[in-house]
């Protein structure tokens, strides 16, 4: 593969395109703050959470967002991942909530011998729902985008959860216009997709532009890495077993997204830069969400988790 | 099936086209959809595998590859063969980017086709070249003209099914726009494809060599739309107030239209009174200007105690400012809109409590005929009066549809109940002013030695309402207490004498009868009100209505058992006769107060007992 570090043709209209999105972001944000008692945004420390953090910033300077940010903890993120976390909400003055399913630890429910679904369940679904439930917030942010998946496509900006945070497909609200209709009953909670019109290219090339810090995994580099079935899973740390046969081999890889280590399948790239990833994405022919193995579980699998109250 | 390919990118960002796909169930929307990405070389490998692998499990095109699947996200979707929901599609080509939002057809759905065309700015309306123009197809072009689109493709699909033949086209292409021309100022561009071999959706079909017009993508590539937004004038509606610190107080907000710059003159609807921008600032740097679409926090030179929900305009170019106009209204609830009851209306980043005062029509969707009725059902149009509780900034939506736009949403369910879109202002309101008195509530009130006030009895018929109320006057009286009591059954022999027992005439009965009460309470009188009085919602009207005065909502708590074995008219008998249609409690729901300030359980106590309570709460509250 040929990468070509160049920036897109026509740069203004660029520009004009990603500001657009941007004000849109921005809108939505202050929304939420307007007219929510308790929000939280919930952060990934994935690229698109963290593009939300800094959007964040734009749309409440120069007062600080009036929200903290809520991480969900499953046990099984990559190393860099945590560091990078603590690193930006110390460096952007942020509140960082950090929360795990202490019961589903001390289960010892992992992604390896528990399967991907089970620990899905348990350490992602049900931990967020515990934090949501113990501060009580009213509306959470998410950093999900409907070009990412095809039941992603079909959620409302403004998603209104029942009181067990479940989400309910078959009859969502009208979303008219940009007039959200924000109104719950006690125990209902509002889930705020403030990206839901960006794509990944639209992401990349606002990282580009603006010049967000983003977790290194994005970029390629050598990295230790197993092959299984068709995915690069890499070797972060000690925990992950490796089947007879298996020796990690050095491959120069980066990732798309990033989930659990175990479950999330990397690449193989020579993009080091965001121009050089957004020069990738123009002529690859897999989708960002390729690597997710928990995703391909079954065919319903991301909607059937929102549901039952995933993000 | 080639990758996507390096002569189409996926994302370039030209101007932006947002569109949507409607018209009537299985007429082909998101399989024109899905067509269109993969013969733009947009679809994955991993999402074409995904899609053959569900072709041949739920596909209903045999051996070929089904691509509405792409579109159709949700489990029941798949599994029924039919969308319900809006799906949202993000693509590009070298010329353009695209949002399509593919939008289901079923009836049922309309409000999920509706939230689709609400941000689109042309509509692509797919015809069966079998069928022609259904009812579906009009009420869709009908809402899309409604939601402001003026732009409107007519995909006349299926045309391999019809032998390819020009006179099947035209003849539904003609009676389309027969239709189309009761809408306002559509542009209407006629294609004949398939989409499923993909004829005349990128490529011209060489089926069809009588057709010399655009290809459906050479068609979105070329048109034009403009919003113009920037042209119009000044148009800033407060979303939040931004208060960091002592020194700083910034208007944060979306500018819906126009321009604007340090130094600028500015309105503050409302209040009647100007100022001019400071400064706008952002997170990048103070702007020199900013414009319609731009998401900025404004300054202004003069200390102004602004809120969100107040409008910032050009003061040369204002926009109405009443607190009753005309407008459209597409019904979105299972609950019809009832006149006379009260929703919360949201318009830009303002919520007042709102009541549609008169329906003028329905329109018929197939006619457009303007027909008279009294409710409107979901997914019917009306042209209805409103009345807000407050004045509201706006301007017509033809002019501005971020200024010209309201949602209604219901008060208890919470859910967007209907969309609307304002046409005019009425002006009563600016001629109406209120008189000012000299002699208020409180004089006429203090001269009685009590507090004026309103005690709301509710309850089943027969719990015991009027024999209550009639004695709590009697008691009240006999203190020296100026009193008053209005009785169900004796208003509707006079002022009420020309309503019903439907939903609709039990609200207007309430309205009427609230207001009578509060004018009595604005002659300081302590108004005893005695109706069923079922629903929830009108209680609440009359609490707001005659605010600030003090309301008691008493509910006479009688278990329907008890109010059936008492019968003291003898009309549970009668109704379950079937000789009463409509009778709360049996065929008309009775909605349970909340939070009543009492509750009265009426058996086994007496009359006088249970007037005792009320009294006892009168004094607490210093009403008497």
């Amino acid at each position: 593969m040929t990468i070509v570090a160049q920036r897109p043709v026509c740069a203004g209209a660029q520009i004009k395109h990603l500001k657009r999105l941007e004000a849109e972001s921005i809108g939505i944000m202050r929304e939420v703050v307007a007219e929510f008692c308790n929000p939280v945004m919930l952060y990934s420390i994935g690229k698109d959470s963290t593009v939300m953090v800094h959007l964040a910033r734009k749309a409440f300077f120069p007062a600080r967002p009036p929200f903290p940010l809520l991480h969900i903890d499953t046990g099984w993120k990559f190393r860099e991942t945590i560091a990078f976390r603590d690193a930006i909400a110390r460096r952007l003055g942020l509140d960082l909530l950090v929360h795990a399913n202490e019961e589903g630890r001390a289960r010892g429910i992992n992604p390896i011998t528990s399967g991907s679904a089970l620990h899905t369940a348990v350490m992602k679904t049900e931990a967020l729902k515990q934090a949501l439930d113990r501060y009580a917030f009213d509306a959470a942010f998410g950093g999900a985008r409907r070009d990412e998946e095809r039941s992603r496509a079909k959620e409302r900006i403004f998603s209104a959860r029942n009181a067990e945070h479940g989400w309910n497909p078959r009859n969502q609200r009208p979303e008219l216009w940009r007039l959200y209709n924000t109104r719950l009953r006690d125990g209902e909670s509002m889930r705020v997709f403030p990206l839901s019109n960006w794509t990944e290219q639209d992401v990349w090339e606002y990282i580009a532009a603006e010049e967000i810090d983003v977790v290194p995994l994005y970029f390629a580099a050598l990295r230790p890495v197993v092959r299984r079935g068709d995915a690069w899973i890499m070797v972060d740390d000690e925990r992950l077993p490796l089947e007879p046969g298996e020796h990690p081999e050095m491959r120069r890889v980066r990732f798309r997204t990033l989930g659990c280590y175990p479950l999330t399948g990397a690449i193989e790239s020579a993009a080091a830069t965001p121009a050089q990833i957004v020069a990738e994405l123009r002529d690859t022919s897999r989708s960002e969400r390729h690597g997710r193995l928990i995703d391909s579980d079954e065919e319903a699998a991301m909607e059937r988790k929102k549901r039952e109250g995933y993000f | 099936m080639s990758t996507a390919g390096s002569s189409v990118t996926r994302q370039h960002n030209k101007d932006l086209l947002r569109f949507l796909t409607c018209g009537s169930v299985d007429d082909g929307k998101s399989t024109l959809i899905g067509r269109l990405l993969y013969d733009c070389a947009l679809i994955f490998d991993d999402q074409l595998a995904k899609l053959e692998q569900e072709s041949r499990r739920f596909g209903t095109t045999g051996e070929d590859t089904d691509f509405s699947l792409l579109l159709d996200g949700l489990e029941d979707e798949r599994q029924q063969r039919i969308t319900i929901d809006v799906a949202y599609r993000f693509f590009a080509t070298p010329k353009r980017s695209f949002i399509v939002a593919d939008t289901p057809g079923h009836v049922q759905y309309t409000r999920n086709m509706a939230t689709g065309a609400s941000t689109s700015e042309l509509a692509v309306i797919l015809v069966d070249a079998r069928k022609g123009v259904l009812p579906q197809t009009r009420r869709h072009a009908f809402i899309c003209s409604l939601l402001g689109i003026r732009e409107i493709v007519l995909a006349v699909n299926k045309m391999d099914l019809v032998g390819f033949e020009e006179r099947s086209f035209d003849e539904i292409a003609t009676r389309f726009s027969a239709f189309a021309a009761g809408l306002s100022k559509a542009s209407i561009q006629a294609i004949p494809v398939v989409a499923r071999f993909g004829d005349n959706v990128t490529a011209r079909s060489a089926r069809m060599p009588w057709y010399r017009g655009p290809t459906l993508l050479e068609h979105l590539h070329s048109v034009t739309v403009s919003s113009g937004d920037a042209d119009r004038p000044f148009r800033f509606p407060v979303q939040w107030v931004n208060r960091p610190n002592g020194e700083f107080r910034g208007y944060c907000g979306t500018i819906a239209s126009g321009t604007i710059a340090p130094g600028e003159e500015v309105l503050i609807v409302g209040s009647g009174r100007c100022s001019r921008v400071k400064e706008i600032v952002t997170f990048d740097g103070s702007l020199d200007r900013a414009q319609a679409g731009d998401a900025v926090t404004l300054t202004l030179e003069t200390e102004n105690d602004l809120a969100r929900g107040d409008l910032l305009t050009d003061p040369a170019a204002p926009p109405e400012f009443v607190d009753q106009f005309a407008a459209h209204v597409i019904w979105l609830s299972e609950h019809p809109l009832v006149p006379g009851r009260s929703y919360l209306l949201k318009i830009g980043t303002r919520t007042v409590p709102a009541t549609v005062t008169a329906l003028k029509h329905r329109i018929d969707v197939n006619t457009l005929a303007h027909l008279a009725d009294r409710t409107l059902e979901l997914h019917e149009i009306g042209f209805c009066n409103l009345s807000t509780a407050a004045a509201v900034a706006f301007d017509p939506f033809e002019v501005n549809r971020d200024t010209g736009a309201f949602i209604l949403i219901d008060r208890f369910t919470n859910q967007t109940a209907g969309a609307g879109m304002i046409a005019f202002g009425l002006r009563r309101a600016s001629n109406l002013h209120w008189q000012a008195l000299t002699v208020g509530r409180e004089q006429r009130a203090t001269v009685k030695e009590q507090r004026a006030a309103v005690l709301w009895f509710t309850g089943l018929s027969g719990a015991g309402k009027s024999t209550i109320a009639d004695l709590a006057e009697k008691k009240l009286l006999a203190f020296g207490r100026h009193t008053m009591l209005l009785d169900g059954d004796n208003v509707r022999h006079g002022l009420n004498r020309d309503l019903g027992f439907t939903d609709a005439d039990r609200v207007e009965n309430i309205r009427r009868v609230g207001e009578v009460a509060k004018l009595m309470t604005e002659a300081g009188l302590i108004v005893l009100c005695s109706f069923i009085s079922p629903f929830r919602a009108e209680r609440r009207m009359v609490r707001e209505l005659t605010a600030p005065t003090a309301f008691l909502e008493i509910f006479v708590d009688t278990p329907l058992d008890e109010c059936m074995r008492r019968d003291p008219k003898g009309l549970y008998a009668k109704a379950k006769a079937g000789r009463i249609p409509h009778f709360t409690g049996l065929d008309s729901p009775y909605e349970t107060p909340e939070s009543p300030e009492l509750r009265l359980t009426t058996v086994g106590t007496t009359p006088e007992s249970v007037v005792e309570h009320i009294l006892d709460e009168l004094r607490r509250r210093n009403i008497i």
